[in-house]
């Protein structure tokens, strides 16, 4: 079915058909879903797990009265999470519009601080492949480690898939050495089978991450759409052998959710993937409540936000 | 024989963010009067209700504070009227916790009272503690008070309506928000009390009550980093002084209030509210017309 892509051969790894991918037990997903939030955690586990969300954060500012200052904030708080406590890693990367991409890299310098960079008419995604690309490249010429990108969600409801795919494998190319996110925005597809298709497309076209959303369509990440994602990666790698990383985004704010998503992560792909070059979380104000809860276990007091730097 | 109607007992539950849970810890304790007759199961409260309750307190605390200070003497009138008409129900209530007829009524009309009275000060003490000050430089400098913000709240052991009802309306009337821990003995006014609130206009949050055992809770309630002041009402060295060694840590108001006399006078004055207010100074530059000093 798929002799009518035009994309190279090579990133081919497979031809699968996409109008054949596996359907997905809805009321079996939201159960095994709300199974890994009742997990007993203990103490030292809990520590490092907080610690692990902490280094897998994508630290996102995504407005329109974004400016300088403000990226320049965020990328101290990036580097700086809380000095009070010394030894805690960096978040693993700060996310951006791409006009920002400058300013960020300057301000992370040899941190080691990602800079992720929105790109592709984020977060509609409504413009044409020229701009889209040319979005593309301009985040990766300012100096963009990663490229979160947006699928065309009307064309997949359409059940354009080869337009999908032929655009995520065009932007790919446009990357570069940059690593690819490719944000399917959920809340918009509709159900789970559409996730589930939307996700395989992405990996076969060459993503190096499948996203869940832009944060700006509600619902965001849910732990059941999570799941659906994750359980497509670990098939995909099954086949081709090849790890897709995972970044849920929007709506995880509360450090008990962070890690009932490691908990979901860790049953489901294991620990391979339990590390920041494969999972992320894309948030802004979830590091506080990991820091409040650190320092929770640290020092035996409730915590309150006056202490903590405004995100 | 017709058969006697079995009375339907009420769950006393304790209340956080506008909701009557549970307590998370599952766990209860019995009331019981001068008798050692039980009255009614009520919730031992854990450390975590106190948590959730001060983020109840902590979110209610932008809206509460930043109201017209007539609409929050609108409410307190509300919650007085509420009150006013659940008299029966409170005196009967007091009498089962070892109060005399005579003495319960006296207490709720009190509490009535004292309602009233706060809910006239919510948009008078202002101007009553409000300063333009003299200073030397051409600015005109004004001090006003503002609310300190989330307080907690270990209601008098002895006194079941009246010390509540006492210590919570000045905390509110000022724009502050708090988390009340019940008499530990007498808790069942307080929990009717929140049914009140509940029903009279005051915002999820504002206030939230606690049931449980003051000696467990109290380190809690003083240590919080979230919360930024403390009222406590017991003459106990050691406790003071517990309580004073925790708040330090975040340097919390501890108002001590071991003498007062709830029934008498002493028991309502607007400084009730002012000791819960932080006092803001604005310099604002002006214009020194022809070179006079400014007149205050």
């Amino acid at each position: 079915m798929l002799t009518t892509l035009t994309m190279p051969e090579k990133t081919i790894l497979h031809k699968p058909d996409f109008t054949h991918t596996p359907s997905v037990d809805q009321v079996g997903i939201i159960e095994r879903a709300a199974r890994f939030t009742k997990r007993s955690i203990k103490n030292e586990t809990k520590m490092n797990g907080l610690l692990l969300s902490l280094n897998m954060i994508d630290l996102t500012t995504l407005e329109g009265k974004d400016t300088d200052g403000k990226v320049k904030q965020l990328c101290y708080k990036a580097i700086h999470l809380h000095d009070v406590f010394e030894g805690l890693p960096t978040v693993a990367a700060v996310c951006v519009y791409p006009s920002m991409v400058a300013v960020a890299k300057k301000a992370l310098g040899s941190s080691g601080v990602k800079v992720a960079s929105v790109a592709t008419a984020f977060p509609s995604g409504q413009s044409t492949r020229d701009v889209k690309l040319r979005d593309t490249r301009y985040a990766v010429q300012q100096g963009a480690d990663e490229v979160d990108m947006v699928i065309s969600r009307g064309k997949f409801l359409q059940g354009e898939y080869n337009f999908v795919f032929d655009e995520i494998a065009a932007i790919k190319e446009a990357c570069g050495e940059a690593r690819l996110k490719v944000i399917l925005e959920t809340g918009e597809l509709g159900t789970f089978d559409k996730v589930r298709k939307a996700s395989e497309i992405a990996m076969y076209a060459g993503a190096d991450f499948i996203k869940t959303s832009t944060g700006k369509i509600s619902p965001a990440a849910t732990m059941p759409v999570t799941l659906v994602m994750l359980e497509a990666i670990r098939d995909f790698y099954y086949k081709t052998g090849k790890m897709i990383g995972m970044k849920p985004a929007g709506g995880i704010s509360k450090s008990k959710l962070a890690l009932h998503y490691l908990v979901m992560l860790n049953e489901t792909l294991g620990e391979g993937w339990m590390n920041n070059q494969w999972f992320r979380f894309g948030a802004s104000s979830l590091a506080n409540d990991v820091l409040m809860q650190v320092m929770k276990a640290r020092t035996g007091v409730y915590q309150g936000k006056d202490y903590f730097s405004i995100d | 024989m017709a058969i006697s109607r079995l009375e339907v007992l009420k769950t006393y539950k304790i209340y956080i963010g506008g909701k009557f849970p549970r307590t998370e810890s599952g766990r209860y304790y019995t009331a019981v009067n001068k008798k050692k007759e039980a009255l009614a199961n009520v919730c031992l409260s854990s450390r975590k209700d106190v948590r959730d309750a001060v983020i109840a307190a902590r979110t209610a605390f932008g809206d509460w504070s930043s109201r017209a200070s007539f609409n929050r003497g609108q409410i307190l009138y509300r919650i007085a009227e509420m009150l006013e008409s659940r008299k029966a129900q409170f005196v009967d209530e007091l009498i089962r916790q070892n109060s005399t007829t005579i003495a319960a009524e006296k207490e709720v009309e009190l509490s009535i009272d004292r309602l009233i009275y706060y809910a006239g000060w919510c948009d008078k003490f202002q101007q009553i503690f409000s300063s333009v000050n003299p200073v030397a430089s051409s600015h005109f400098n004004f001090s006003v008070p503002e609310p300190t913000g989330v307080v907690s709240v270990i209601a008098p052991q002895d006194s079941s309506l009246l010390g509540l009802v006492s210590i919570v309306a000045p905390v509110i009337a000022g724009g502050n928000t708090c988390v009340v821990l019940a008499a530990f003995e007498k808790p069942l006014c307080a929990v009717t009390f929140a049914e009140v609130i509940n029903s009279s206009d005051v915002p999820g949050g504002v206030i939230n009550l606690l049931t449980g055992n003051p000696e467990e809770l109290l380190p809690y309630f003083a240590d919080h980093m979230d919360v930024n002041a403390i009222i406590y009402c017991e003459k106990n060295a050691a406790e003071t002084k517990l309580i004073k060694e925790k708040a330090a840590l975040n340097l919390k108001r501890v108002l001590v209030y071991d003498k007062t006399n709830w029934v008498s006078e002493d028991g309502q004055s607007p400084y009730f509210i002012m000791n819960l207010q932080e006092v803001k100074t604005t310099w604002h530059p002006v214009e020194n017309i022809g070179g006079s000093a400014p007149g205050y």
